[in-house]
């Protein structure tokens, strides 16, 4: 079916919603133009509501098709519990994309995947453009427990897959940088590595493979406000040179960028978001983020 | 109106407007200028001597109909005198409040050196305004469909105005915008107190109801490209504006709590992170906020953080006021606010604490050297006079660029080097044929009327296209 990538009918609708855990829900959206634009390591920017904060989100996958766009989302904070409160038939008051630079897909070889928690969904668009390019690729997926662990089949149906969690109920118990230094010491030859999760992990990765020299890339997750190269609020610095996150990136060489700087900059606001998440909570009887 | 003045008397006293008490208004985001009444537009408008000459409307970049429509507001009939004014500019609401009037009509205004001019911006402000409360606006009508196709890029003033001629002319509209607010720097840039974001929804209301289609959410050059554009429509214009903001380059510039203007106006205003929790977009400028530059923008950074409630605002120019290229107004509404002014002063250093939170300013004092390429005298440090000022937070205003993307994205476009589109003065033309460019890309960071002329310009060149009358 051929969608108009102009018209504005039914735009940002939610054609199909489903709970992975209870904090993580997919959304299929109806965005066609998007949809016909996206690549492997685009991002979107959605906004629940008129008032609503403006939130970053990595496609997970995409339609021309169906005219959709597939992401994944974790409920940390009001916007995102907000978002997750959506159903099946109601409607994201925006989604803005597709935006940033797409990762350059070639082949490496053998390519690693480390995704953590929320951010394994964000990885598999670019482990299967990998995959499709033609080279193997294994992939060490780390979450907190067996519950926050997703899309484990998906990416096993593109390679090798190692779970990591942090008691151990899933996989191994342990960090993802365990597995990762475990491949290493047995001599598997890695070409190149794509992490996306949390800042620390990705930091801790980077320092991984620095040692054997892989090239290393990671998704940057600072604070984005326009996500078109006009705020400024998530330059991060990359070989000493700053650098916007939502044009230029999210993929940076992740032996050059300055995660310590990274982590500071995305506390900016932790006060707040605690307090506007609290208020939501009591308005709405939910215990989401507030043990 | 009783007992009305007869038409002309120059020598009634020229209204200046009332404002709200600075007290007030330094802790709302209502309107500063209140708006003239009936009767006192009625007065101002008797003021009017009504030459033949129009100084006036030569004087307007957008040629608005100015002794004309003065004369209807004076018999009384705002609708018509709104509809005189859309003859030639379809936005009275937003420039009757923006444009700089002091430096183009009522310069040129024949009062001006014995009586005062005559108060031109503040009645075509109360135009519009009377007439959109009124329900006395209508849309102007539009010729026929030429079955032509148009793209504007970006939906700030350059755009409006190119889209709201080339509607006019019948040919088929469509303006893409980013963000998801329509207007660009009306809407993320210029503060509600300013301008009152109904307003700017009203003015882009008028065009979609003249068939102009809007399209938010969509950047060119990164979800669509102009050469796909070019696929689907006979003509592009390229009106992205200035929105890539210019970094000072001192050391401490990625401490928490230093902002570009336009991320902090964009969270301001955009996102109206003022109201936050009620919105969900939060700020963060803390007892003592600091602001660097001397522009428009410096002082809409300024105001809009003195009205989010700190202890002090001090804005750092490192000239004297007489140097400063902010409008004259908007400095003293600034300074009646409280805001403090440190001239002659730079910042060199931001320095932070262990959470990598602004903390200090370092900064050094200037004295003004010879005349630079500007013909400005030149700001000099001053060794040895260095001194701290504590800050939570920074606002940068210290200039806009064009946002690259557009460039790096289209093969054949050009740029100068400071980023900006090459587009022929007068007819916006670009290096590419069909692309059409104006405003701030092509000026760099300029005005809203100037923007709007160039918008203007450029729909009359390419209307010539589109009917083949064009070399």
């Amino acid at each position: 079916m051929k969608h108009d990538i102009y018209s504005t009918e039914g735009l940002y609708r939610i054609v199909e919603k489903a709970d992975l855990s209870p904090t993580i829900s997919r959304h299929v959206i109806y965005a066609p133009l998007i949809a016909a634009k996206a690549k492997a390591g685009h991002f979107v920017i959605l906004r629940c509501r008129p008032g609503g904060e403006r939130v970053p989100v990595t496609l997970v996958d995409w339609s021309p098709d169906n005219g959709t766009v597939t992401v994944i989302i974790q409920a940390i904070g009001k916007s995102t519990s907000e978002m997750n409160s959506l159903k099946t038939g109601e409607s994201f008051s925006d989604v803005a994309g597709p935006l940033g630079t797409p990762v350059e897909i070639k082949k490496y070889g053998t390519v690693l995947g480390v995704g953590g928690g929320v951010g394994i969904a964000e990885l598999y668009p670019i482990a299967r453009a990998f995959k499709e390019a033609g080279n193997q690729v294994v992939s060490i997926l780390g979450a907190r427990s067996k519950d926050l662990l997703i899309l484990e089949k998906e990416m096993a149906s593109l390679g090798r897959v190692i779970v990591t969690t942090d008691d151990g109920s899933a996989g191994k118990k342990g960090l993802v940088t365990d597995a990762m230094k475990e491949l290493y010491s047995a001599g598997e030859k890695l070409d190149s590595i794509f992490t996306i999760g949390p800042i620390i992990m990705m930091k801790f990765v980077a320092e991984a493979s620095r040692p054997h020299g892989t090239p290393t890339f990671a998704s940057l997750n600072p604070i984005m406000l326009d996500g078109t190269g006009m705020c400024g609020g998530c330059r991060v610095e990359i070989a000493g040179k700053p650098k916007f996150a939502c044009v230029d990136g999210p993929m940076f060489d992740a032996h050059q960028t300055n995660f310590d700087q990274l982590m500071k900059r995305a506390a900016a606001y932790r006060q707040q978001e605690k307090d506007s998440l609290e208020q939501y909570g009591r308005a709405h009887d939910c215990r989401i983020g507030l043990h | 109106m009783e007992n009305k003045p007869k038409k002309p008397t120059p020598s009634i006293k020229q209204n200046l407007g009332r404002h709200q008490d600075p007290a007030l208004r330094r802790s709302n985001f209502d309107e500063v200028a209140l708006g003239f009444g009936l009767e006192e537009a009625v007065t101002e408008a008797a003021r009017c001597l009504g030459c033949k000459t129009k100084p006036c409307e030569l004087a307007c970049p957008v040629n608005i109909k100015i002794p004309e429509f003065v004369d209807l507001v004076y018999k009384e009939d705002i609708g018509a005198a709104a509809s005189k004014i859309f003859e030639t500019s379809l936005f009275p609401a937003i420039c009757g409040r923006v444009c700089p009037q002091e430096t183009y009509c009522e310069a040129a205004c024949v009062l001006k050196d014995k009586f005062g001019p005559v108060s031109i911006g503040r009645l075509e402000r109360f135009t519009a305004d009377h007439a959109r409360k009124g329900g006395l606006v209508t849309p102007p009508p539009c010729a026929p469909d030429t079955g032509k196709k148009v793209a504007c890029v970006g939906s700030g003033p350059t755009s409006l105005a190119v889209a709201a001629e080339l509607r006019k002319l019948g040919h088929a509209v469509t303006v893409f915008e980013a963000l998801h607010e329509f207007g660009g720097v009306l809407s993320y840039g210029i503060p509600t107190f300013r301008l009152p974001r109904e307003v700017v929804r009203f003015e882009v209301d008028m065009l979609r109801r003249m068939g102009v289609r809007f399209l938010k959410n969509v950047m060119i050059g990164k979800s669509i490209t102009i050469e796909e554009l070019k696929k689907d429509f006979d003509i592009i214009y390229i009106g992205s504006g200035a929105g890539l903001p210019s970094p000072m380059n001192a050391p401490g510039e990625d401490l928490v709590g230093v902002y570009s203007s336009n991320e902090f106006l964009t969270r301001v205003n955009l996102m109206e992170a003022y109201k936050f929790p009620v919105s969900d977009t939060p700020y963060y400028v803390g007892k003592k906020t600091v602001v660097v530059g001397g522009g428009n923008t410096a002082m809409d950074s300024a105001r809009c953080a003195m009205r989010l409630g700190p202890e002090s605002v001090t804005l750092l120019y490192r000239r004297t006021r007489a140097e400063m290229p902010a409008r004259a107004e908007e400095v003293e509404n600034a300074m009646e606010e409280g805001i403090k002014f440190e001239f002659l002063t730079a910042p060199v250093e931001l320095e932070g604490d262990e959470q990598g939170r602004l903390r200090r300013v370092k900064c050094i004092r200037m004295a003004l050297g010879e005349p630079d390429a500007s013909g400005r005298r030149k700001p000099v440090p001053q060794k040895g006079s260095e001194f701290y000022i504590e800050a939570d937070s920074l606002v940068v205003a210290i200039g806009q660029s064009p946002n690259p993307v557009i460039q790096q994205t289209t093969p054949g476009l050009t740029a100068n080097k400071w980023g900006c589109i090459t587009a022929e003065e007068r007819t916006g033309k670009t290096a590419l044929d069909g692309v059409y460019a104006g405003g701030d890309v092509v000026r760099g960071g300029a005005t809203v009327l100037l923007a709007m002329k160039d918008g203007k310009a450029a729909a009359m060149a390419i209307h010539e296209k589109l009917s083949g009358k064009a070399e």
